[in-house]
């Protein structure tokens, strides 16, 4: 049944104090701590035209990234580094909210937020993936596709595309004469210099739940992605719903987005670095 | 790649400004005929106008709410905004500005005071220098003001950069270029909050929360000189001063 109107925004109330007296006792709605991240599976290399390829589930969430690496002109103003492009795609078989159709506000700003994650979080060294400068370089097109949505696309995706490129066998090509050909058979994984990762956290009232539920982002007060590219350095801020953020209450996002983000980046180390099965 | 040296010997910026100096701002409420609510904003070589309809009915009907009204905002630059020109329609770029905005702005807006309506926010840029989607909030918050909007702040927004290790105000297309980091901020200074916040670049932690302080520090500033702004399209003037 759907409720319209004041109906619903009533039951959002009655659900948010629900959510907001188990929080009050440290507890969530799925029996998980405020702090705690759901389990992460990380399946590489499940599809085999892809170049890399990995499905990555956060809980009940699903996402499935591709790359597939072409040859092409670099920008002009960076001759001397290869090209990556993210797009992202919230399916409509994902979730009942999600219509078929060119992507929309929330799909583009999934997709936005990723590519800021690997570009600031210097995911890669650009400059290996050129063959002749301004001219030929490789263009990687990392393409995640949400399967199955249950709260929290962003970290779902960040992960799934750093696998995926992890994963990534990408196809030799030499400069013969002036001319860009493959080498056969020949391939080359891709070195990543950093792991990024993003932690995406409610705030509902003055308690901060990590990893929301999608009851927990209908009520949240505001939502905010952090991504960190190492131990440090947060590469990427997103605040993506609408709310008032007290300054002190970032503070403690960060904060216990960054201690999140270490154990998520030890994770997927460990599913991907491990004969590339689950976690 | 050849990069501009983006700050002296002496500590200052490429265009002279000291780390903490923002930019010059003009802001000017009222400045369009056919919207409800309008305004104009400078900052540095950044123009900006932002107009508002509304609150009027909603269109496409089955988008209205019966408890509540609709905010819908569009960012957009001019093609010739920028150095290249920009194709025309709607970039990817755009569709998320457009998104955060309305999301900062919506947040202080008493929706509940018009179901079943909706608002308008028109933000156009129409010469590009750096802080477009800041500036833009800035002056849809006075358009919004201008319209008669119920709010419970006005919002006012700047960024904060990181470049060659420092931390810069109110970065220009130069230092967002060239620079490491940067981190647009919208604040509602009376209820200490803020409204948007994203980072695009590499900061440690409290270099992050050091930024927002300046940024913070700005906003108040700029919150002044919005509310002059505003008592300027509204103010009196006594009768027989005309020459």
């Amino acid at each position: 049944m759907s409720l319209s109107g004041e109906k619903r925004g009533y039951a959002v109330k009655i659900m948010k104090n629900k959510i907001y007296e188990l929080l009050k006792m440290g507890k969530r709605i799925d029996e998980r701590t405020p702090e705690q991240f759901r389990e992460v599976r990380v399946l590489t290399d499940v599809v085999a035209k892809a170049d890399g390829s990995a499905l990555v589930s956060v809980g009940k969430t699903k996402i499935l990234t591709g790359i597939k690496v072409e040859v092409g002109t670099p920008f002009p103003d960076r001759p001397d580094e290869g090209v990556f492009t993210v797009n992202a795609e919230l399916l409509p078989l994902a979730s009942k909210t999600f219509e078929p159709g060119p992507p929309d506000e929330r799909a583009i700003e999934l997709s936005r937020v990723v590519d800021r994650c690997l570009r600031e979080g210097q995911a890669l060294d650009l400059q290996k993936l050129v063959l002749v400068e301004g001219q030929k370089v490789y263009m990687l097109y990392i393409d995640c596709y949400v399967l199955d949505y249950d709260g929290n696309y962003f970290d779902a995706a960040v992960l799934s595309a750093v696998a995926a490129l992890m994963n990534c066998s990408v196809p030799v090509y030499k400069v013969v004469d002036g001319r860009v050909e493959q080498v056969p058979g020949e391939k080359f994984k891709l070195e990543l210099r950093n792991i990024p990762v993003s932690v995406t956290m409610g705030l509902i009232k003055d308690k901060v739940v990590v990893d929301p539920l999608p009851a927990e982002e209908e009520v949240a007060d505001t939502i905010v992605t952090v991504g960190y590219s190492s131990e440090t350095v947060v590469a990427a801020i997103q605040k993506s719903a609408p709310g008032l953020l007290p300054v002190p209450m970032l503070r403690e996002m960060v904060k216990l987005g960054l201690e999140q983000s270490i154990k998520l980046r030890s994770k997927l180390l460990e599913a991907v670095g491990d004969g590339q099965k689950q976690a | 790649m050849n990069r501009p040296k983006l700050i002296d010997e002496n500590g200052l910026r490429a265009d002279g400004r000291r780390p903490d100096e923002l930019r010059k701002i003009r802001m000017e409420v009222g400045v369009l005929e056919k919207t409800d609510g309008s305004a104009y904003i400078e900052v540095g070589g950044t123009k900006i106008y932002a107009g508002v309809i509304g609150p009027r009915e909603v269109h496409p009907k089955h988008l209205e709410l019966p408890d509540r009204g609709v905010i819908n905002c569009r960012y957009h630059m001019a093609s010739f905004s920028v150095d290249e020109r920009k194709p025309l329609g709607m970039t990817r770029r755009e569709i998320e500005l457009s998104k955060v905005i309305r999301e900062a702005l919506e947040t202080v807006v008493f929706l509940e005071e018009f179901p079943r309506m909706m608002v308008d926010i028109f933000v156009e840029v129409i010469q590009a220098d750096g802080g477009t989607r800041t500036a833009g909030i800035t002056a849809a918050s006075l358009a919004l003001a201008d319209a008669g909007i119920p709010m419970a702040d006005l919002i006012a927004a700047t960024a904060v950069g990181k470049v060659e290790g420092q931390l810069v105000l109110d970065i220009n297309e130069l230092e967002d270029k060239y620079g490491e980091a940067d981190m647009p901020v919208a604040m509602a200074p009376n209820l200490n909050s803020i409204v948007l916040l994203q980072l695009n670049g590499r900061m440690t932690v409290e270099e992050m929360f050091k930024g927002l302080e300046m940024a913070q520090e700005a906003i108040k500033k700029i919150h002044g000189l919005q509310t002059e702004a505003l008592r300027n399209k509204y103010k009196v003037e006594p009768e027989g001063s005309e020459v």
